[in-house]
């Protein structure tokens, strides 16, 4: 089984959304790697938060959703030609996600900006903000130590002048030490707000090139999508050269790159849009009932007994539960990217995943049985159509592709009339 | 004008610009199926098309009414096709046929009230389970194309009653301009925004369908403030989807009312063909041939002449080019 998680991209943030009707959760996973007393967070939400609506959450959940939604590579071995009975084993991969960035705190009114809320939750310091001006708010911040990349006072403005608050975020340091992990656990917020859309401008400021963002949309009735700008399914399904199981990860990264290019970079991705019940084939195991509610599904009703006990994965249990997950995955720059993101959730149910496929051959002789030469011819042309596969989803060299593949790449085809009075 | 001058030769070739319109649809529709993603399966086409054509020949019947309006019931049906979206098979047909017979139903003033893919587009969204309009679904180059096919379309066709596809986008446009200025945004939002084939569809397309929209020039014009209204504040205020086609369900029932206020004569399909909204009476007469005077009227110039026209049992001399309904 092989996957292609979020870890592969580099600055890459990961997002959960969770949505039902104009009540939004969200999940912010950062994978900051530097010294814990630079990082700073800042989000604009459209509300005063309160102590209550914050919460640090587990960054396992995240691990999980990941593995669970990854793209994946499904693997079966060619049953033999001279037996009838067919014999299948499934693999599957999965594929990875993305960081957040930003700023810093203190007060000043005749900087026009208001503390709103302080609170200390887990590792993190929030003040909740208010600003008259976005200059002013720009100047707070650098006085109160928050790094802001230049330029911050025009990306904040829009937010202010549509009467948004920001929430600002930054470590601890005593309590961090206290927590004794080494890395930030993820911040989560509840709120109420008829927006459903994720603010990825801020994000750009300090971003050097192309950014990546994986959202995993919780909904109730169907697929999410973005409503200002394009989103498109990935290719998936196809039959790949075997090799590609040793190196699904690079494969996946130079498809995605290879289709964010074909899309002229202004796209949304589909990865997969799944009920959460279930999964054929399963990557892992679906994220139980707790830890559906952990992400902040709140709609599921508690008393409903959890199907929570785990699952074999080649006979995965096929019930329905009132959740949809969406995994969306953009990559994003300031040029192409214009507007922050706005979705909706569509009323479409169809399951949907990107998933490609190994054939493994037989390993017999073809002297065994006359349908053993027939199948030998076949998967001959089979390779090289599987290498053509390979280079056109990826834009790889054809040439390279059949050699991986361990085909001769200037070898004719076969013509088709070939054995046809033999 | 050069665009003019194509326009009336056009026009001599094909005086129904409905042909002009089935054309641009059918270019976005196959645009969309192809280069694009649209989650459209054929099947749903096709059944969009013979449950649409179908209701329109029923409501013929059942009404009593010359058959004419297959083009307009086609247009409808490229309409839904392009922007309603489900994952079953019964939404598109129940949309379309959804659609034709609002045409029949909801009538005042011997107009039809709504635009009929609008009413059925959101009659599937509100009231049926599993539909959905994917506005994001064109992309930017598409879009871009789009708005120049629709573009294309509308001078070449010399815009009969186009003012309400300017005047709209004037308003709308201005309102998002003064938005990006007022946030203090960057000039691609702007844009970005434009490029929305929803948005073409509806300016070209939708809130252009001369048998809804008022018949005076001043009337069309106070429609399209009113619809721009209604869509910026539905989108940027309330947050919510779909407000273009939101926005021109809500104005709609204003037309009759400006109607009222601003009155002029009805729109025909065909130079010199009558439909059901011509004047019945010496008083409707009076009417028009106060509008016809007193009006625009780009369109209709010898529009007295031609109520004079109507007035000789147009209706039984000419049965087949009878037009009862309208477009889109």
């Amino acid at each position: 089984m092989g996957k292609s998680d979020a870890s592969l991209y580099n600055h890459a943030s990961q997002v959960v959304m969770v949505r039902h009707d104009d009540k939004t959760v969200l999940s912010l996973m950062n994978d900051y790697q530097g010294e814990p007393s630079q990082f700073a967070l800042v989000v604009p939400v459209p509300e005063v938060l309160r102590r209550d609506q914050i919460h640090v959450g587990n960054r396992a959940l995240f691990q999980r959703i990941d593995a669970y939604s990854a793209p994946r590579l499904v693997e079966y071995y060619d049953p033999d030609p001279c037996q009838r009975p067919m014999m299948m084993r499934g693999l599957e991969m999965s594929a990875p996600a993305a960081p957040m960035n930003q700023a810093a705190v203190m007060k000043d009114k005749s900087l026009g900006v208001t503390v709103e809320a302080r609170y200390t939750v887990g590792e993190y310091d929030i003040v909740i903000l208010s600003a008259r001006q976005s200059d002013g708010l720009e100047q707070w911040l650098r006085q109160n130590g928050y790094h802001i990349p230049a330029g911050a006072s025009r990306a904040l403005k829009p937010y202010l002048r549509q009467n948004m608050k920001f929430f600002v975020a930054r470590v601890n340091l005593k309590e961090h030490a206290a927590i004794g992990l080494s890395y930030l656990r993820p911040l989560q917020f509840a709120f109420t707000s008829p927006r459903f859309m994720l603010p990825i401008r801020l994000g750009m400021l300090n971003a050097q090139g192309p950014q990546d963002l994986v959202i995993y949309a919780l909904t109730e009735n169907g697929r999410v999508e973005t409503t200002n700008y394009r989103t498109q399914k990935l290719p998936t399904g196809s039959d790949l050269p075997g090799f590609v199981r040793g190196e699904f990860g690079s494969f996946y990264k130079d498809m995605f790159d290879h289709q964010v290019e074909l899309s002229g970079k202004t796209t949304v991705f589909t990865e997969y849009a799944w009920n959460m019940g279930w999964c054929d084939p399963c990557a892992a195991d679906p994220l139980t009932r707790e830890e559906l509610r952990q992400l902040g599904v709140f709609w599921m009703d508690r008393d409903i007994e959890p199907p929570d006990a785990p699952r074999p994965l080649l006979f995965p249990i096929q019930a329905a539960v009132p959740v949809m997950i969406t995994r969306l995955h953009v990559r994003y720059s300031a040029d192409s990217f214009p507007e922050d993101l706005v979705f909706q959730e569509t009323q479409d149910t169809d399951n949907y995943q990107v998933r490609f496929v190994l054939h493994r051959p037989w390993q017999g002789s073809a002297n065994e049985c006359p349908s053993a030469k027939s199948y030998f011819e076949e998967l001959e042309q089979r390779r090289r159509n599987e290498a053509r596969n390979l280079a056109d989803l990826t834009g790889w060299d054809l040439g390279e592709a059949l050699r991986k593949a361990g085909l001769n790449p200037s070898a004719k085809p076969t013509p088709w009339w070939h054995g046809l009075w033999d | 004008m050069y665009g003019g001058e194509i326009g009336s030769r056009l026009r001599g070739i094909c005086p129904d610009p409905r042909m002009a319109q089935i054309l641009s649809l059918g270019i976005l529709l196959s645009a969309g199926a192809w280069l694009r993603d649209f989650s459209l399966r054929p099947g749903q086409i096709a059944l969009t098309f013979a449950c649409g054509l179908l209701c329109q020949k029923l409501c013929e019947r059942f009404a009593r009414r010359p058959s004419s309006s297959i083009r307009s019931a086609v247009i409808t049906c490229f309409s839904v096709t392009l922007l309603l979206r489900a994952n079953n098979w019964w939404i598109h047909p129940a949309a379309a046929g959804a659609a034709i017979g609002s045409k029949f139903v909801l009538r005042i003033r011997r107009k039809h009230l709504f635009n009929p893919a609008n009413f059925g587009v959101l009659f599937a969204l509100a009231t049926l389970p599993g539909a959905w309009v994917s506005a994001g679904q064109w992309g930017q180059d598409v879009a871009l194309a789009g708005w120049m096919v629709s573009m294309g379309g509308v001078v070449t066709r010399q815009a009969r009653r186009a003012d309400i596809s300017w005047s709209f986008l004037a308003f709308y446009v201005g309102a998002l301009a003064l938005r990006v200025m007022w946030l203090g945004q960057r000039w691609p939002v702007l844009t970005h925004q434009l490029s929305s084939g929803a948005l073409l569809l509806f300016a070209f397309f939708m809130i252009s369908d001369p048998m809804t929209t008022p018949n005076h020039r001043r009337g069309r014009i106070a429609h399209a403030a009113a619809a721009a209204a209604i869509a910026y504040l539905w989108q940027f205020h309330f947050y919510r989807t779909n407000g273009l086609l939101w926005a021109l369900l809500i104005a709609a029932p204003a037309v009759p009312l400006w109607d009222l206020i601003w009155p002029a004569p009805s729109f025909r399909w065909i130079e010199g063909e009558t439909n059901e909204a011509e004047p019945q009476s010496t008083a409707d007469v009076r009417l028009r041939d106060r509008a016809g005077g007193a009006v625009d009227n780009a369109v209709d110039g010898d529009g007295f002449l031609r109520v004079l026209r109507g007035q000789k049992r147009c209706v039984a001399l000419q049965p087949r080019l009878t037009s009862r309904d309208g477009a889109a």
